[in-house]
């Protein structure tokens, strides 16, 4: 093993050597030719999980089994799973890219990314899975007047839900148009259609197993990729930073906090965007409903907060690596001049490192890996999507609670059908735009206008349904106008000159404003129904303390 | 029927004594995460520049990095030890707080 990595530095070396001479010839393509590594490998992840779906299809009868895969997911498994949901292809091209570019910042990204889910596990796992049944909107809905509160709910899960959709859907078409040679619009339908397939067919249990598999792949990828570029350091993390900051034009100022975090408010909003806003994710809210009990719960986060913590300090190494690896050689870059640009864009320092330290045969895995993980979020989030369409719209809003299991299901397979189709189309439409925004904003989203109602309603006996609408629908509009307004849509994507609204971080403006509504139209609501609201509390909070008539406690 | 469980439940006074025990576990975690995470944020918007410092003479180990490591561990080690408690003695307490309920229903 040492031998053929030595032999493939060397081949490295010589190779760069020769393209120094040779670099006129390399001509700049934004599609890169058919690669054939991943295209067979990426085969592979589809056949298995076929295969799985296919299994899933016929455990898949009742509503339970099809949201929650019938409370039968183990806690490690869903801790796998939920690893799998929240790292997107975003955190591991986009956090590498960012380590590589502005050293230390990404890393404080990074601590933003996880601090969310101690205070997941702390505040609310349990009483999620001892209240909720499918979505979370159980929970808030729960003694609160049924239809307008899930109506308010399924509107702001669906907007965080398109958002990331949006995200997720150009950044997969950009990024297979690259990896595998293929059109941005085969790569679409590619996408969008598998994701159709799995959860229709398969639910929660299939959607739960592709984002098993998929984390396991990226896991282990990652891991091995990193081992190999650290090998060529000597394994010292010191002797990495040394040579790194050598040649880093931030010099040594690359591992200080530095220009994405320049001002004190945009630091602050950041981190409380991705904290809370990982708490209000309705796909990552939704899978705490898969296990058995709050014990199962608990031990979820515990899993999944352990791999998310592990890979986030492994992108760190690897962006780190990158720098030397990536970044001195001519290679890889557009032209073969060092520091000019990235063959293929910023984004793909991952990729370039794995082809570096691993050969063909890694940067086709590392590949294969990057398009299961589009593809396990993206299924993750139509699901969640079609729940609140089915289950809170059509189920409880439309019929009442009066529709039948298999309506409920067929509701929510069309709906699947539909999310799929919008996300192609709304893929499409998206591409020539700019959308780094769009993660931002599904945070902001999450973080204004789903966890302050959510916790409220858990924990505070005063919210009543006048107070859950205004705070919800409030940081729902002020989240969305405070991004609309500021630098990353007003002036980059719509042209103004200048913003209306200073900061591109909405949460440290928007969460107040929905807490600060829902306790003031609480306060003042004097209404009979709000006095029936504040009794159930108490009810509601023995159940939330011991899980005493929980959904599907009783039946394992 | 459940409502009248959930009544019986209320007046254990077992029940009072697994939330305040546990609200009490929960919120002191939360409080330390909230504190050294925010704390944290405080220093990287206001004093930026004491994050770069190394961690000792001549040593390329900055501060910032070795405090992020830190919190990655500490925070984590931190839930270990919420699900360890709560899977155990506080799972213990509600059973029980639910089998007297039963009980006193028959």
């Amino acid at each position: 093993m040492n031998r053929i990595v030595q032999l493939a530095t060397t081949l490295g070396l010589l190779t760069m050597s020769h393209l120094a001479i040779a670099a006129d010839a390399v001509a700049a393509t934004e599609k890169q030719a058919t690669n054939w590594h991943a295209i067979i490998m990426f085969c592979i992840f589809v056949a298995m999980t076929m295969g799985i779906t296919y299994w899933a299809a016929s455990r898949t009868k009742s509503t339970s089994d099809f949201y929650t895969a019938g409370g039968g997911i183990t806690g490690f498994q869903n801790g796998l799973a939920i690893a799998g949901d929240y790292m997107s292809a975003a955190t591991l091209l986009g956090l590498t890219a960012m380590v590589y570019m502005q050293g230390y910042d990404g890393y404080i990204y990074m601590l933003c990314f996880f601090a969310g889910w101690p205070i997941i596990l702390f505040l609310m796992a349990e009483r999620l899975r001892n209240l909720g049944k499918f979505t979370f909107s159980d929970i808030t809905a729960y003694r609160l007047d049924q239809g307008k509160v899930r109506t308010m709910a399924a509107i702001s899960s669906l907007t965080v839900v398109c958002f990331y959709l949006i995200a997720q859907m150009v950044g997969a078409g950009q990024l297979i148009k690259l990896l595998f040679g293929l059109d941005y619009n085969v790569a679409i339908f590619a996408v969008g259609i598998l994701m159709m397939v799995y959860v229709t067919f398969g639910g929660m249990v299939a959607t739960t197993w592709v984002q098993i598999i998929k984390a396991c792949m990226l896991l282990s990828g990652g891991t091995l990729v990193m081992l190999l570029a650290m090998y060529q350091f000597g394994f010292s993390f010191t002797n990495l930073l040394d040579q790194a900051m050598s040649v880093h034009k931030l010099g040594e100022k690359l591992m200080h906090p530095g220009s994405l975090l320049a001002d004190p408010i945009t630091a602050i909003s950041l981190g409380l965007g991705l904290m809370f806003g990982t708490a209000g994710l309705p796909h990552i809210l939704m899978r705490f409903f898969t296990v058995s009990d709050a014990k199962e719960a608990r031990k979820s986060v515990l899993y999944a907060s352990g791999f998310v913590a592990y890979f986030f300090n492994v992108i760190f190494l690897m962006g780190l690596a990158g720098i030397l690896i990536v970044g001195q050689n001519p290679e890889y870059f557009e032209g073969g001049t060092i520091g000019g640009k990235l063959i293929g864009g910023g984004n793909m320092v991952a990729m370039h490192l794995a082809k570096a330290v691993g050969g063909n045969m890694l940067l086709g895995f590392l590949a294969a890996v990057a398009f299961a993980t589009i593809l396990a979020v993206v299924s993750g989030l139509a699901l969640a999507g079609a729940s609140a369409i089915s289950h809170d719209i059509y189920a409880r809003v439309i019929k009442k609670g009066q529709a039948s299991e298999a309506s409920e299901i067929r509701v929510s397979r069309i709906a699947t059908i539909c999310l799929g189709f919008v996300a192609i189309v709304l893929g499409i439409a998206f591409e020539k735009q700019n959308i780094a925004f769009m993660v931002g904003l599904a945070f902001g989203v999450a973080a204004a206008a789903n966890f302050p109602v959510l916790i409220l309603s858990m924990y505070w006996k005063g919210l009543t349904t006048r107070g859950a609408l205004w705070g919800g629908y409030g940081g729902l509009v002020s989240a969305v106008l405070f991004v609309l307004f500021s630098k990353s849509v007003w002036v980059d994507v719509l042209g103004n000159a200048a913003p209306l609204f200073p900061y591109t971080q909405p949460a440290l403006f928007a969460m107040p404003v929905a807490f600060l509504l829902a306790f003031i139209f609480s306060k003042s609501d004097s209404s009979v129904r709000a006095g029936k609201e504040i009794e159930a509390f108490e009810d509601q909070y023995v159940r939330a303390q011991t899980g005493f008539g929980a959904a599907g406690a009783a039946k394992h | 029927m459940s409502s009248a469980m959930y009544e019986r439940m209320r007046a254990n006074p077992k029940f009072r004594e697994l939330v305040s025990r546990r609200e009490r576990f929960a919120w002191t975690l939360a409080a330390i995460v909230l504190t050294m995470f925010y704390g944290f944020v405080m220093v990287v918007a206001f004093s930026p520049a004491s994050l770069g410092q190394p961690i000792a003479e001549g040593s390329r180990l900055t501060v910032g990095v070795a405090v992020e490591l830190f919190m990655f561990i500490f925070f984590w080690v931190l839930t270990a030890v919420y699900v360890r408690r709560a899977n155990t003695e506080f799972d213990a307490m509600t059973q029980e707080i639910v089998k007297e309920a039963w009980k006193e229903n028959k």
